[in-house]
């Protein structure tokens, strides 16, 4: 197995599938800024996912372009969370998937400009800066809805609930990331869970939101085990390349 | 025999799509220009990873170059170091504010999760009495304002660091 392709569709493949999650609200926003918001933070997340499976692409070394990784891989061979697969339900669930996937994103981007693989480093670099817009955005609005009104108050404790059980995978590790962080490409990794769970905290604070008590964790993606709503996002997504391969436009 | 100063002028004759008062060379996305024997190299930078117009950028640079009789041109996308707002250059700040678009203030640092709200003066009536509508506007580079005094809906050049 080559490690550092997998742990590059791990990246590529987060913010393909938010991305896609976040375009499907694309004229569907509950207000205008929010319509807009959604789809540039989409746009973001594809735009990290081109140089990132262009990357993954040749370090495979099969020469395989960022488009057959997208677009020609089945649902097994895709390693992003369970998390960003979850459907968007309504505005304040997708905020609140989005601010638990960016309080993790950050920690991450910073750790990983250390990395001594240069393109790696540079991607990380680049994806920051939106990232901590990003966390901005879905932090005001985590706390917005949930030091809002009761109504607005009771739905997203109700996404964080369900949404709480898929943050353990945001840690998973396993001998990809060891063989990474002996050979260097993978630097220290190790304060991105506080870092997280401090971020986290903070803002469940002001949201008024607390945090369930169930330990019970959801874990799979990662290996290529992914909920049913995985396949759907895929139908969509590579219809076109599946029903007239190598079109373009 | 053409030199890399001539190439950088002519540089300043393309647009950027989105906001077609800056060049790509005010935009501070051209990051080098390299002349080898007689092959041209232009190095850019995306603003943002999923900037739309860099792609047309590139064609247009490479348009641009051609339609000056340069040869052998290659342009090259380089992701490091990240471009920021602060590589915008003073004449693309003053193009920027007279076309209507608030040009990027001095923002602290975003790892804070909710620094001060930036202070950004009305390009209209330069009133320092505006809000933030939302931020996030027209274009992944820009934020939606409002001016409390004239009233005037504008987008501001975010800061981006
Ligand atoms: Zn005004």
């Amino acid at each position: 197995m080559n490690s550092l392709f997998e742990y590059l569709l791990r990246l590529g493949d987060d913010s393909l599938i938010l991305g896609h999650r976040l375009s499907e609200w694309c004229g569907h926003g509950p207000i205008l800024e929010e319509d807009i918001a959604m789809t540039n933070i989409s746009l973001d997340f594809i735009g990290q996912t081109t140089t990132i499976l262009e990357l993954a692409g040749q370090v495979e070394g099969k020469g395989r372009t960022n488009d057959d990784l997208a677009f020609l891989r089945f649902d097994k061979e895709y390693r992003n969370l369970l998390l960003v697969e979850q459907p968007n339900t309504d505005f304040g669930f997708t905020m609140m998937r989005q601010f638990l996937f960016d309080a993790y994103r950050k920690p991450l981007f910073e750790a990983l400009m250390k990395s001594n693989n240069k393109q790696l480093a540079a991607i990380a670099e680049k994806s920051l800066k939106e990232t901590k817009y990003h966390l901005r955005h879905s932090s005001e609005w985590v706390i917005r809805l949930g030091d809002g009104t009761e109504e607005s108050h009771s739905r997203i404790q109700e996404s964080l609930d369900t949404l709480w059980r898929y943050t353990g995978e945001l840690f998973f590790s396993n001998e990809v990331d060891a063989e990474l962080t002996e050979s260097g490409v993978l630097p220290d990794m190790s304060g991105i869970e506080a870092e997280w769970k401090q971020t986290v905290d903070e803002v469940f604070a002001m949201a008024t939101l607390t945090i369930p008590e169930s330990p019970w964790k959801f874990e799979g993606g990662r290996i290529g085990k992914h909920s049913e709503h995985l396949g759907y996002i895929l139908t969509e997504l590579q219809y076109m390349q599946r029903a007239y391969p190598n079109m373009e436009w | 025999m053409v030199t890399e100063l001539e190439i950088w002028k002519y540089l300043e004759e393309v647009f950027d799509p989105e906001v077609p008062v800056l060049t790509v060379v005010d935009l501070g996305v051209v990051r080098a220009v390299k002349i080898n024997g007689n092959s041209c190299h232009v190095v850019i930078t995306p603003t943002y990873s999923g900037c739309p117009a860099m792609k047309r950028m590139e064609e247009d640079i490479i348009d641009k170059l051609t339609e000056k009789g340069v040869e052998n041109i290659t342009v090259e996308l380089v992701l490091s170091p990240a471009w920021t707002t602060d590589w915008l250059t003073e004449k693309g700040r003053i193009k920027l504010r007279e076309y209507g678009i608030a040009p990027p203030e001095n923002e602290a640092d975003k790892s804070t999760l909710f620094a001060d709200p930036v202070i950004v003066p009305c390009p209209q009536c330069s009133s320092k009495n505006t809000r933030l509508v939302s931020q996030f506007g027209s274009t992944a580079c820009k934020a939606h304002y409002q001016c409390n005094d004239c009233l005037e809906p504008f987008d501001y050049f975010k800061c981006l660091r």
